[in-house]
């Protein structure tokens, strides 16, 4: 069975080790899942700060926005293969090693974070601001107003921001993946592409694809849980 | 209970300088309930948010029982905002939370146990009739429900002063009624301040006891209901007194007004103006039966009360035909019984 060109050779199932294929996909789904949960919380932090330092008076406030909204969108642009090129000896420093699923984390975080906040920003700035003076009016303080009018008056937003945000994190895991990440990106490149061993690829793919969509059906469902409008 | 004094807010816009409340001096007494009627852009939003610190004062002062609150800040103002309840337009409620979490809001701020909350909430959502909606969302309600939380939500932490920003306006005419018969309701039971801003002189008559028009952010004319209603000075408040008693501003009247004074021009049209117990008195026959040679009928009449039904006011529109000379006895007649009356010409 050396036969490893034509449309064929995808559907080549024995010669795919579905045991490493499963290991691969717990990769990724490690990696996503570790990069959501601290994009999540350095997205809704940088998103809360944007949101509240917008339209100030004060100088100092308007330089912290100016310095934020910087941030965020140079780390936005930067193509995410470039990231981690780029955030070698960080990711060096921080986590000991550049390979493994461990080592994606950083870039992976550096790249969707910026991202997410703004999805947060945006989501806050949707909620009624109607709503935020009448809290106000009742005595209720900055940080009071954050957690009892804003974040629950944003969730629905602020979950499908983390579902498109995860979703492209998947993305990003399989091109970490190509240059020493592990997971399925790497699965598909190394033992799939560079092995001639085209039904390893396929194999690969449909498992992302079936990851996201477990990923999407978790995030609908818990928007249409949380959303009462 | 409330003094402005001098009470000035001016906004810098590109377009420069936006004078939203001028000089504004007044005082509201305890458990009164003042309206501030005005056209939108008259400044009565910017004149309450000063009221509870939603708006600084570029100049004057806000003093609310004895303590300036217009230069407080931080905690000081946040505790004296939470004896200031305030209902809006458009309710702002959350959407997230049901009646009974809305109504409790404002318990959170304060340092009530879980089970006093709810205690205090559930029998806030008695008082303003939601009793059997406690665990609805808002979404799920009416308008009318919708604002009944908006009041419940702003007497929980039994304030001194509530405070109504166009409260109805956002509402239908039989709900209004509602939402207003509860107001009335809450501010005899719980001798509560109110101050209601709005630009429909019913919820005025219906509900205030005292009343301030403003206009271009000056408060032009302020007294009691009763008396703003009889004697209204300037002419925005009449039109605001006329709009709400007077038929004439009907376009129906207007025109068969015109028809008839041109159809017998010899013919008097004449409104007549009934205070407090007058409603009562039978004009009409007394006339008849007085100035035999008259014909009298009766185009439009209307009935309403004031100030809380403290005050009646009548009119009565009326075309008199017959000769000069009685027409004119009549009038005079009219103003010995102390009815006012106003002849209606052509050009009205």
């Amino acid at each position: 069975m050396n036969n490893s060109t034509g449309f064929a050779s995808y559907f080549q199932f024995k010669n795919v080790n579905w045991p490493n294929l499963e290991a691969a996909a717990w990769e990724t789904i490690w990696m996503t899942v570790v990069a959501v949960v601290i994009v999540a919380i350095f997205g809704l932090l940088l998103g809360l700060l944007l949101f509240e330092t917008r339209n100030s008076n004060s100088p100092l406030i308007k330089a912290l926005n100016w310095i934020v909204s910087a941030f965020v969108n140079i780390f936005r642009s930067i193509p995410f293969i470039i990231l981690i090129v780029l955030l070698l000896n960080f990711t060096q420093i921080l986590v000991g090693s550049i390979t493994g699923p461990k080592a994606a984390i950083p870039s992976l975080v550096f790249s969707a974070a910026p991202f997410y906040a703004r999805l947060v920003e945006i989501a806050f700035r949707e909620v009624d601001a109607g709503v935020i003076e009448a809290a106000t009016a009742m005595g209720a303080t900055r940080w009071q107003i954050i957690y009892k009018v804003l974040i629950p008056e944003s969730l629905p937003a602020l979950i499908s921001g983390i579902t498109v945000t995860a979703i492209s994190l998947i993305g990003y895991t399989a091109m970490a993946g190509a240059i020493g990440a592990g997971g399925l990106g790497q699965l598909a490149y190394t033992d799939g592409f560079q092995s001639y061993n085209n039904a390893i690829t396929l194999a690969a793919t449909v498992a992302i694809v079936i990851i996201v969509m477990i990923f999407q059906l978790i995030g609908d469902r818990a928007v249409k849980h949380v959303d009462k409008r | 209970m409330i003094e402005l004094k001098d009470l000035t807010k001016t906004f810098q816009t590109d377009d420069g300088e936006v004078h939203a409340v001028s000089d504004v001096n007044l005082t509201v007494n305890k458990g009164e309930v003042f309206g501030i009627v005005g056209f939108s852009g008259a400044g009565k939003s910017t004149l309450v948010r000063m009221l509870n610190g939603l708006e600084t004062p570029t100049s004057g002062e806000v003093i609310i029982n004895g303590t300036r609150i217009d230069n407080l800040g931080g905690t000081q103002l946040r505790e004296k905002r939470r004896k200031i309840g305030m209902i809006f337009q458009h309710f702002n409620l959350l959407w997230s939370r049901t009646v009974l979490q809305n109504i409790m809001f404002p318990l959170e701020l304060t340092n009530l146990t879980k089970n006093e909350r709810e205690k205090k909430a559930q029998h806030l959502a008695e008082l303003v009739g939601l009793g059997d909606r406690m665990h609805a969302y808002p979404s799920q309600l009416s308008g009318g429900q919708k604002q009944r939380v908006g009041i419940a939500r702003a007497l929980a932490n039994d304030p001194d002063i509530l405070i109504s920003d166009e409260a109805t306006s956002a509402l239908d005419p039989q709900t209004t009624d509602e939402v207003l018969e509860l107001l009335e309701d809450i501010n005899k039971k719980l001798k509560l301040t109110i101050v209601i801003i709005t630009h429909e002189m019913h919820v005025i008559r219906r509900l205030a006891d005292t009343v301030a028009v403003m206009e271009d952010g000056k408060v032009i004319e302020k007294g009691s209901v009763a008396e703003v209603f009889t004697h209204p000075k300037e002419d925005l408040t009449k039109r605001f007194v006329n709009a709400e008693i007077d038929p004439t501003q009907t376009v129906d009247i207007r025109e068969i007004t015109k028809d008839l004074l041109q159809k017998y021009p010899d013919g008097l049209l004449v409104k007549l103006a009934f205070h407090g117990d007058q409603v009562q008195q039978p004009v009409v026959s007394e006339v008849i039966r007085k100035f035999p040679n008259l014909q009298l009928s009766i185009l439009e009449g209307a009935i309403h009360q004031v100030a809380d039904k403290a005050t009646t006011i009548g009119s009565l529109y009326i075309q008199l035909l017959g000769p000069k000379d009685d027409i004119e006895k009549c009038l005079q007649f009219l103003q010995e019984l102390r009815v006012e009356t106003v002849v209606i010409q052509d050009e009205q």
